[in-house]
């Protein structure tokens, strides 16, 4: 097992709310590891301390050996983690093609002079980027819609888009914020079989999931959170059995005992 | 130069060689037509090409990169105080003892290829410097702060003219030098086998060039990374964040670059007039240009130049007629021709918002190569 991204006790607060206390957690390579709890347990939360949106208040993490840079998303972004969002955020004025080249953007280099007088590497950085969006658009299985303007596709391919996007940033770690919110059996099936293809080609995956089948289906290992705490961390069959992530899902019954 | 075809109604759809052909054609003899209706008409047409520099450099700002300005005279400022400091009598007659001293008794006399950068230059930085505390704010709020920025650049070049004489004042600066290329006096007409060509006619075609070059630099910009994230920051920041976009870079890049024009165009506008005063840079010329670029249609080239020629042109075809008409009518003038020309465009405003509120052309801008998407389609 080699160890991708460790979190070390990130704690985050918003004014008297404890959103996150003292997390964490391990990520091993080429796994999908599952991040589940109730509503307002604290998982988006981890994912903007994580990809820098918010500073942490307490806390380090610790990717490929490195520390993460906090509060910069560009920079971590170029040390390999990629996101998506809950609620989809797409470039809506931008083609699927685009959004894609977009995601591209921390990886290329040209500059304004580049740019400017259209030399060689420049050209060549631009044709790379655009096929590269291409596979990415294949890989997905979007690439019918390549040049479609992203708010006109369908719900469950932008979906698709954005991960195709998240990809093009070349991602070691890529963080998925409930990809399958708002998506029906089929969908999700074929998005079951997109994550694991993900996997396979060696990319680490961290989900967000409500879908407890996909979940358990999908992950390796698991982490709960319950009120910004991790009150188990485990593979599937276990958490599934875990006193403490039962009591959390189904309601205090127990505190009497 | 794909865009010019979209400048042509239903040929520019059908047809956009043939409309791009149209379009070059019309820009040629533009000057020659115009002349047939007097002196006047070409130098609107080469104000014309003015307020398309700026439009084009607004639109970058506005259009592509979101970021609402409305303080962006200020950099049309910029470039032709900069003029006006380094190409003409100014500086020996503020300053006569440094100047004597320096054996600059007529004033500083710098070339066109000096000057020009010099003033791009400090635009740009002027950008950057408005660009830094704005970072942070967007919409509502960011035009206010640029308003703000806008109205201090005059303040200033009304003020500095004490305690050490820099702008002279509201009185503004006078006999700045013409546009001189390496020898070849732009301001002086020309006979030629006894036909006079007018200097207005050597603006004309320099302008043209220098907006020919803009539309150029701002296509490639516009398909390249640096277009795709002002795109994506302009559609949605936090997700252009999370796919590593550095937001602050990219935003002072847009105010910088798009100074830059302004202050180009400002130094363009110091030799052709002559003249700079304070009130050129009036809140109202910010306005006007902002009101150019959303009339013709954000984010898009071709928007910015009908924008642009349009509402250059049509105040003053207006006021043509509009001041024969009311005194046919009334026997007097009752609406003067600049009451007018606010009128127009709070009308044109309107009619838009309600007709057509994607501008005149609507954005349909693309970021990537056409031939490189064509290619991988081919592939698929």
């Amino acid at each position: 097992m080699i160890r991708l991204l460790e979190a070390r006790a990130i704690s985050k607060y918003f004014g008297g709310l404890t959103a996150l206390s003292e997390v964490s957690l391990t990520i091993n390579k080429g796994e999908v590891y599952g991040l589940i709890g109730p509503n307002g347990a604290g998982k988006t939360t981890l994912f903007n301390v994580l990809t820098g949106a918010y500073v942490p208040d307490e806390g380090e993490f610790v990717f490929d050996g490195t520390e993460l840079p906090t509060g910069k998303p560009h920079r971590v972004v170029e040390q390999g983690i990629a996101r998506t969002f809950q609620n989809i955020r797409l470039f809506r004025d931008m083609t699927a093609l685009e959004n894609v080249m977009a995601g591209h953007h921390i990886r290329t280099r040209a500059t304004i002079w580049g740019i400017l007088t259209q030399n060689r590497r420049t050209r060549e950085e631009e044709r790379l980027t655009t096929e590269r969006a291409f596979e990415l658009l294949r890989y997905v299985g979007i690439e019918r819609f390549a040049r479609t303007v992203s708010k006109n596709l369908s719900y469950g391919d932008q979906r698709r888009l954005e991960i195709a996007r998240a990809l093009a940033t070349e991602p070691r770690l890529l963080a998925l914020d409930e990809p399958a919110a708002g998506m029906n059996a089929t969908e999700t099936g074929r998005l079951r079989e997109l994550i694991e293809r993900i996997r396979s080609d060696g990319t680490t995956v961290l989900l967000i999931e409500h879908d407890v089948k996909l979940v358990m289906g999908l992950c390796d290992r698991i982490a709960v959170l319950d009120f910004g705490k991790k009150i188990a961390e485990d593979v599937p069959a276990e958490v599934q059995r875990n006193p403490a992530v039962i009591e959390a899902y189904l309601g205090g019954g127990h505190h009497a005992q | 130069m794909n865009e010019l075809a979209e400048l042509v109604p239903y040929l520019g759809k059908h047809k956009p060689r043939a409309a791009r052909a149209l379009v070059i054609l019309l820009a040629l003899v533009a000057p020659l037509i115009a002349i047939m209706f007097g002196r006047t008409w070409v130098r609107v047409l080469d104000f014309a090409l003015l307020y398309m520099m700026l439009a084009l450099g607004l639109n970058l700002v506005v259009g592509y990169a979101g970021l609402l300005d409305l303080g962006y005279i200020a950099f049309y400022a910029v470039g032709a105080y900069t003029w006006a400091f380094l190409a003409s009598p100014h500086f020996a007659e503020a300053f006569p003892a440094l100047a004597a001293g320096l054996g600059a008794a007529d004033g500083i006399h710098l070339p066109f290829w000096l000057v020009l950068p010099v003033g791009a230059a400090l635009a740009a930085m002027a950008g950057i410097i408005l660009g830094f505390p704005v970072l942070r704010l967007r919409g509502d709020y960011l035009a206010i702060v640029t308003l703000g920025f806008g109205e201090i650049v005059r303040i200033f070049m009304n003020n500095l003219n004490y305690p050490v004489n820099i702008t002279n004042g509201p009185q503004g600066i006078n006999l700045l030098d013409s546009m001189n290329l390496f020898g070849w006096d732009l301001a002086r007409s020309i006979k030629l086998w006894g036909v006079k060509i007018d200097s207005l006619f050597f603006y004309y075609y320099f302008f043209l060039l220098c907006v020919v070059g803009s539309i150029l630099f701002i296509q490639r910009l516009q398909i390249s990374r640096i277009g795709r994230a002002w795109a994506a920051m302009r559609d949605d920041e936090l997700a252009a964040k999370a796919i590593g976009i550095n937001i602050r870079n990219m935003k002072l890049l847009a105010f910088a670059l798009g100074a830059t024009f302004g202050g180009v165009a400002g130094g363009l506008f110091g030799a052709f007039q002559g003249f700079v005063s304070p009130e050129s840079f009036s809140l109202m010329e910010s306005i006007a240009v902002l009101v150019m670029v959303v009339f013709g249609g954000m984010g898009n080239i071709a928007g910015a130049i009908a924008g642009a020629l349009i509402l250059t042109a049509l105040p003053e075809i207006l006021r043509h007629i509009a001041l024969p008409i009311q005194q046919a009518l009334f026997g007097q003038v009752l609406l003067d021709p600049e009451v007018l020309r606010m009128l127009l465009y709070s009308l044109a405003m309107i009619l838009m918002m309600l007709l057509r509120p994607g501008g005149l052309i609507p954005a349909h801008a693309r970021y990537s190569r056409p031939e490189f998407i064509a290619a991988g389609e081919a592939r698929a």
